[in-house]
């Protein structure tokens, strides 16, 4: 090569579902990602410049320059090169690094934490059969609300963020307001054994926030009509406790179970349509690649502000926004649910489609505790009992990188909502930031003085919440 | 004289003969409820090492009777006394039946089979079993012209003999497996998940009883088999499927007519 002649190469660029963008174009080996970005930019002709991130053939990913990437992958430079681009958040999530404050109150161990969609509300439920509401401006309590028997185990937020329903070991359900947290409705009681999971219905379907899924150790999982207070349907079908429920975005349920299953379900007319098979030991958690967008309903985290506010506007409006927002992460393709289970390995399903999995994920030494879509449903974070967090590739089941730092089994993760950090909680009391881009360590936050036992990380990006069996819930910040 | 309490059956026999006194009944009722108050009396004047033996039993006596009357009280008023929820509260995934280990029996086990792995002892769910001595295994046959040679056996308990098994020359064959006592399959339960699968053998690891009986494949109580669980889709950390594992016979099969193992995990 001779000295001020640079090899030039033909490039392509690519959508991540295969279309094109434009016609092929001659660059420079040594163009940087920076420019490419430009290139793109120009030739999408938006408005505001997006951030994108480059693959080479859609594997290697462009890092500081394009020569570079050719070399490692050893591709000729006669022909043309496809290049794969991807719209990174435009907003940047800041790691969390010091713990702001140390809410205490409960008197027994914090057993799940959750924000609400929007971010601006707090609830925790704990042993001591209380859910507490806190404030998040002054980081003190807000309400306590009394009315389980037993230890409160899962919590969910409504989509619109303005109902809590909480799930206790005497298998009853309360639906609490968090502004006034008083309960709304009566208890709701139809299960025979305590309840493992709740999911509400999305908010794209059904405005109102009407309807709620629980599943149960009794076998069964019972759809909620909160505005009366009764069941509305029971399904029936697993033979051994029901571990997770998941509501997914066109009206499907899915459903685990220790009975090593997982059964799609029609929640129009509570008809099983597909039993998927292949786990060897207990189901353990599902996954839904839209989790993230069911969950945050109608809020966009890139319109945060730092005052949380609540989601505005009429059913329609907010049903129309949450609808789109779900259109625009899922794409064209069929939503794609993961299950880890007891027996070290998870599958990627197309439930809606098929019977078999796309891919079966091996690697762990020991349960996988808990699976986890990034909010881009690009990358998957698996937690589990061998002290290790692995990421696999949203879309294949790839298998891309391992998070080692944890000493004792990582009970859950969250992700920022730029999709670009993780933060996971474990039983040896830490929590842990990570780069998922690099796969190093960002921050270790110690602190709490027992087991982690629920992380959450609010959904405009400015706080983490950890709560766990020392009692006390701890909010960590920049 | 000396005064002796009378013996044998002469009270009874004089009742029955002549009756009680007529003031028999009224007199027994008021030396009875006399005798509180003269206990009473004792108990006070009482002196010396004679008081203290006496307080002492007294006083086992007393808490016998408190603990009697409380019983009778609680019996009364039936309580549902679990009130306070239990401690320990733990999210919905470690309630799911694990068995939580306190840290410290962690650290105690892991101790324990780094000893017992040293040793060259394996965990199995039946450690010690019964050896079956070779009069209860073998049978002795009889041939020759006069049925005096007696160098044959035939085993007499299950057995597996493989797929590709082809019987010696019955001239030679020292010991003979019937074909009736030949079996292939095992149900064999996962000890976790609680369920049982019908699955093929796929050869006898070990018999404790002798090593004998491990080449001749006999399936005793105890013994460690060789099964396949590919049906059950477990698979290694490389992605590999697992399509052998070892099971220990925990029941006596040629007493039930079939073979039934638990999974060694």
């Amino acid at each position: 090569m001779t000295s001020g002649d640079v090899e030039r190469m033909l490039i392509q660029f690519q959508d991540e579902s295969g279309e094109v963008l434009g016609n092929p174009f001659d660059v420079p080996l040594d163009i940087t990602p920076d420019k490419l970005q430009l290139v793109c930019n120009a030739l999408l002709q938006k408005e505001e410049p997006l951030p994108f991130a480059f693959y080479a053939r859609g594997e290697a990913e462009v890092v500081s320059s394009l020569g570079v990437c050719v070399k490692a992958l050893g591709i000729e430079t006669e022909q043309v090169l496809p290049v794969v681009y991807q719209p990174q958040a435009v907003f940047r999530v800041r790691a969390v690094a010091r713990c702001t404050s140390s809410l205490q109150g409960h008197t027994e161990a914090v057993i799940s934490t959750a924000f609400s969609p929007t971010g601006k509300y707090l609830a925790s439920g704990s042993g001591d059969t209380t859910v507490r509401f806190w404030d998040l401006t002054t980081e003190t309590p807000h309400h306590t609300s009394r009315g389980h028997t037993h230890w409160v185990l899962s919590i969910a937020w409504s989509p619109d963020g303005k109902k809590l329903a909480s799930g206790c070991k005497n298998s009853q359900i309360c639906i609490w307001d968090p502004v006034t947290g008083q309960q709304i409705g009566k208890t709701l009681i139809g299960h025979t054994k305590w309840i493992t999971w709740l999911c509400w219905e999305p908010l794209h379907l059904n405005a109102e926030c009407r309807y709620l899924a629980s599943s149960s150790k009794d076998g069964s999982v019972r759809i909620w009509d909160t505005l009366l207070c009764r069941t509305e349907k029971i399904m029936t079908g697993h033979t051994q406790t029901v571990t997770c429920v998941k509501w997914g975005g066109d009206g499907l349920l899915y459903t685990s179970s220790q009975d090593r299953t997982i059964k799609v379900w029609r929640a129009s007319d509570g008809v099983q349509c597909r039993t998927l098979q292949g786990h060897a030991h207990w189901v353990n958690t599902l996954a839904l690649s839209t989790d993230y967008v069911l969950r945050t309903g109608a809020f966009d985290p890139a319109h945060a502000t730092i005052n949380a506010q609540d989601v505005t506007g009429s059913l329609e409006d907010v049903k129309e926004r949450a609808l789109q927002r779900y259109n625009k992460v899922r794409g064209s393709n069929p939503e794609r649910l993961v299950s880890g289970s007891d027996d070290f390995t998870m599958f990627l399903w197309t439930p809606a489609e098929e019977k078999k999995p796309l891919a079966r994920l091996t690697g762990h030494c020991a349960l996988v505790n808990e699976v986890l879509f990034s909010p881009d449903t690009r990358l998957l974070a698996s937690a589990s009992f061998d002290k290790s967090i692995k990421i696999w590739d949203g879309r294949t089941g790839k298998y891309l990188q391992s998070l080692r730092g944890h000493v004792s089994a990582v009970y859950q993760v969250a992700w920022s909502s730029d999709s670009r950090l993780l933060v996971s909680g474990s039983s040896d009391s830490t929590l842990k930031v990570w780069d998922v881009k690099t796969g190093k360590l960002t921050m270790d936050l110690p602190g709490h003085a027992d087991e982690v036992f629920a992380v959450d990380w609010s959904p405009d990006g400015q706080r983490v919440v950890s709560g766990g069996k020392d009692k006390c819930l701890r909010i960590w910040r920049r | 004289m000396t005064c002796t309490k009378p013996q044998n059956e002469h009270i009874e026999l004089s009742r029955k003969r002549h009756g009680y006194r007529l003031d028999h009944h009224e007199r027994k009722r008021k030396k009875e409820s006399r005798e509180v108050h003269e206990r009473s009396h004792k108990a006070r004047k009482m002196i010396g090492l004679k008081a203290k033996l006496y307080h002492k039993q007294r006083h086992a006596e007393k808490i016998q009777m408190k603990k009697t009357l409380k019983m009778h009280e609680q019996r009364k008023t039936k309580q549902k006394n679990d009130d306070k929820t239990p401690e320990g509260a733990v999210p919905a995934y470690l309630l799911l039946d694990r068995e939580g280990q306190s840290r410290a029996k962690v650290l105690s086990n892991m101790i324990k089979q780094k000893r017992k792995e040293k040793a060259g002892k394996w965990e199995v769910p039946l450690p010690k079993v019964r050896a079956q001595g070779e009069t209860d295994v073998l049978k002795v046959i009889k041939t020759g012209k006069r049925q005096k040679k007696a160098w044959k056996r035939m085993v007499t308990k299950l057995c597996f003999v493989g797929d590709g098994f082809i019987r010696k020359p019955p001239k030679y064959e020292r010991f003979i497996r019937p074909m009736g006592l030949r079996f292939k399959k095992a149900h064999v339960t996962h000890p976790e998940l609680k369920a049982t699968f019908c699955l093929p053998i796929l050869g006898v690891k070990k018999n404790p009883s002798s090593p004998l009986y491990t080449s001749l494949g006999v399936i005793t109580k105890g013994t460690v088999v060789e099964v396949n669980v590919s049906e059950l889709g477990l698979v290694t950390q490389g992605g590999k499927v697992i399509w052998g594992k070892y099971a220990q016979v925990t029941n006596n099969p040629e007493n039930d007519g079939c073979i039934n193992a638990v999974l060694l995990v």
